[in-house]
């Protein structure tokens, strides 16, 4: 399963505990829209470190890289570029 | 305590004598004693004992002089000798010594408004034969319940539901009721989570006669307009604040049995300890909960009181596994869904309690609410700090003060502003403080069914009524007073003093006394400046003050923790029957939730992945419907005369030690 049904599953699982694909919009604010609070942000955080095995620092923990499912999306994206220019210097 | 319950015909009719045998056996968990009556024509009085004060000659119902005023009562009344002097002064007679005997004297000088002169915890229900006319008072804070029923033909009344259930009021949820569970965490009272059950508020009275149902309001809490408050030096209210706490703790050790005290670590019951020993030469008895996880454990604290005081102190052991059991049995006496587990563990105390041998302890309950102690008076204020330069970046940091585990300044920011804006735009709406709350609570309600949630979206707004419900002083108190009355109405008789007070104490025939809702010292408190309770950002300011120097410093300046109980941890690794009632069969059966969603709450849970309170709170309120559903609605048992099997002293699973 790619990155975006993964999340995307999670997200509804555990957070809008449905399996209704049309509850979650991509750009839905997951914090203005109180489907993620700050225990929830935690859970959401070891999700992504486990499954994508990366880690994510504090200063990454902002809503521009987490409150929403494109913004995840992207972030990861992001960051396994990151790991593979690494990877490759 | 003990049970009362009662009958009356409206239309004049008899009352059977069978129906009120089968009343008293279902709430004789709250009186093991004895059980009395009084039949005659359309008036029936049943009462339970749990003897405390006069022990061989307190039996009720008592009468007056001449037989015409019949009483049966659940409670205390502290004050009770220096009315009986003034009462024998005046030329009543007694044939007992007991409380109970100066209400029918009291009744036959001051009608109705005898109930002023009252310092306890009361539900009294007391006959006029003459006038054929019932009357209902209940405590003004809400310590002993009372509930009843009325239709055309008859008023049926009872300490607990379980009472007029037994006399064939139908039982039937009520929609609205479990709503305001999953929003205030209880519903307001008159509603009961039954259909057409009410309960008697706090501080109200209720008459019944061929005319009717009349009730009416005798006391409530109550604050000056902004501005005019008590005006002395500080030391000198502060004095003023222990000697009258201290008398409240003297007329609540009037007792012919042991009285013990219960002791959490905390501020509250710590100084209700230190008073208690100043009054006698007898070693003091405390009872303790201690938790096996670090974050609900008290343990050090309630040794540091222990050695401080040199109290006699017996500590209970409460695993997760035991709260998980026992959870299906506390709600068969909590009659309502519960948040939260922590009522389970005060059952297990009050069975440890007895089974050390007592049957009376104070308690520190009402504390945060007279003298400003919770967390959420603090929240307020400093979201209306906050509210006066709503882009600030820095005034919600003050949130932190409050809540360490919140890491305002990096991944926190947005859930923050998200959850502690809530309503920051209208300071001035009657439940700013209450909103962040209450929206985190009602986002349960997203497990309801979609049938549920539409019949909900068609009621009238709950706050509306709320509001409609409020004093008309109320606007004019400053803001910390109106949370502080939004607070005393709600949480504290509708969840504190019932589900997690009164049934679980009398679940093991224990009665609790709260001197801090001693009336007197609630009116002085609330005449107090606000800057006396909560000064700054630190809580109940004054009693502290008061308490200076008799407690141990690390009780006086130790963070706030309040009580907490594992909730979903308790069942990851104890899985109990009754989790069999969130199955999907049994979910769509019994019509409140989407089985869907709770079947991913419930996967989510056991696999020990929900930690938030959102996701505890879902599940503990789901899982304790389902089993109040299950007990009271879908298998309603014809209740039997079990003295036995509802006690559970001698049969309590948890580890005892003795300190």
């Amino acid at each position: 399963m790619s990155v975006e049904p993964r999340v995307r599953q999670f997200l509804l699982n555990n957070y809008l505990f449905t399996d209704d694909d049309a509850a979650l919009g991509n750009d839905d604010s997951l914090l203005q829209k109180g489907i993620v609070d700050s225990t929830g942000m935690m859970e959401l955080i070891a999700f992504l470190e486990e499954q994508f095995a990366i880690r994510i620092d504090d200063d990454e923990m902002v809503p521009d890289n987490l409150d929403s499912v494109n913004n995840i999306v992207a972030f990861l994206a992001r960051k396994s570029t990151t790991r593979s220019a690494r990877a490759g210097a | 305590m003990c049970a009362i319950t009662g009958v009356l015909n409206l239309l004049g009719a008899p009352v059977a004598a069978p129906r009120l045998i089968d009343m008293v056996a279902s709430v004789r968990h709250r009186g093991p004693d004895d059980t009395g009556f009084h039949v005659q024509g359309p008036i029936g009085l049943g009462h339970a004992r749990l003897a405390v004060i006069d022990l061989a000659g307190g039996a009720q119902p008592i009468h007056n002089e001449a037989h015409t005023v019949w009483v049966v009562f659940n409670g205390e009344i502290f004050n009770y000798l220096e009315l009986r002097a003034e009462l024998e002064a005046r030329g009543h007679t007694f044939y007992t010594q007991s409380d109970t005997e100066v209400l029918v004297h009291l009744y036959e000088d001051y009608g109705r408004d005898f109930v002023q002169r009252l310092n306890g915890q009361f539900a009294i229900a007391l006959w006029d034969a003459g006038a054929r006319r019932l009357l209902l008072v209940r405590d003004r804070v809400g310590i002993a319940p009372l509930f009843y029923y009325a239709n055309p033909a008859e008023l049926v009344f009872g300490s607990e539901i379980k009472a007029l259930l037994a006399a064939g009021v139908p039982a039937r949820p009520h929609l609205a009721a479990i709503d305001q569970i999953f929003t205030w965490w209880a519903p307001l009272a008159p509603d009961t989570a039954f259909e057409g059950i009410h309960e008697l508020p706090p501080g109200e009275w209720l008459e019944a006669d061929a005319r009717g149902v009349r009730t009416g309001k005798y006391w409530d809490f109550d604050y000056p307009a902004s501005g005019n408050y008590t005006a002395a030096p500080e030391a000198a209210l502060a004095d003023q604040l222990r000697s009258l706490l201290d008398d409240a703790v003297h007329i609540r050790l009037r007792a012919d049995v042991p009285v013990g005290a219960y002791l959490s670590g905390g501020l509250d019951s710590s100084v209700i300890a230190s008073l208690i020993n100043q009054h006698t030469d007898v070693k003091l008895c405390t009872f303790s909960i201690g938790f096996a996880s670090a974050g609900l454990d008290e343990t050090p604290y309630q040794q540091a009181v222990v050695d401080d005081l040199g109290t006699q102190h017996a500590r209970m052991d409460c695993e997760g596994g035991t709260i998980a059991d026992a959870l299906a049995d506390t709600i068969w006496h909590t009659e309502i869904p519960v948040l939260r587990t922590a009522p389970v563990p005060m059952r297990l105390l009050s069975g440890f309690a007895r089974a050390n041998g007592f049957r009376v302890v104070l308690t520190g309950e009402g504390s945060d609410e007279v003298f400003g102690g919770y967390d959420i008076f603090k929240e307020a204020k400093v979201r209306r700090f906050w509210a006066a330069r709503p882009d600030s970046a820095w005034r919600p940091l003050l949130l932190r003060r409050l809540y360490p585990y919140l890491d305002i300044t990096r991944r926190g920011q947005g859930y923050v502003r998200s959850f502690f804006g809530q309503g920051l735009g209208d300071v001035e709406a009657f439940a700013f403080s209450h909103l962040p709350r209450w929206h985190t609570t009602a986002l349960c309600k997203q497990f309801f069914a979609a049938d549920v949630q539409s019949a909900l979206a068609a009621l009238p707004p709950m706050d509306v009524r709320l509001a409609a419900s409020l004093p008309t002083g109320f606007t004019r108190w400053h803001p910390l007073n109106r949370a502080q009355y939004l607070e005393s109405k709600l949480l504290l008789p509708g969840y504190l003093l019932s589900s997690q007070g009164d049934r679980m104490l009398m679940a093991n025939g224990v009665e609790g006394r709260f001197p801090y809702l001693d009336h007197r010292v609630i009116e002085f408190a609330a005449a107090l400046p606000p800057r006396l309770k909560l000064r700054v950002l630190r809580e109940k300011y004054l009693l502290k003050r008061a308490m200076a120097g008799r407690l141990p410093a690390a009780v006086l300046t130790r963070p706030k923790q309040p009580y907490r109980a594992p909730d979903i941890a308790a069942f990851v690794a104890a899985r109990p029957d009754c989790l069999d009632l969130m199955s999907p069969a049994t979910l769509r059966d019994y019509g409140y939730f989407d089985a869907v969603k709770v079947g991913h709450l419930v996967r989510k849970a056991l696999s020990g992945r929900a930690v938030g309170q959102r996701d505890n709170m879902a599940f503990i309120g789901i899982l304790t419907t389902q089993i109040w559903h299950h007990r009271f609605i879908a298998n309603p048992v014809r209740l039997q005369y079990r003295v036995d099997s509802s006690m559970s002293q001698g049969t309590t699973p948890c580890r005892l030690n003795h300190a």
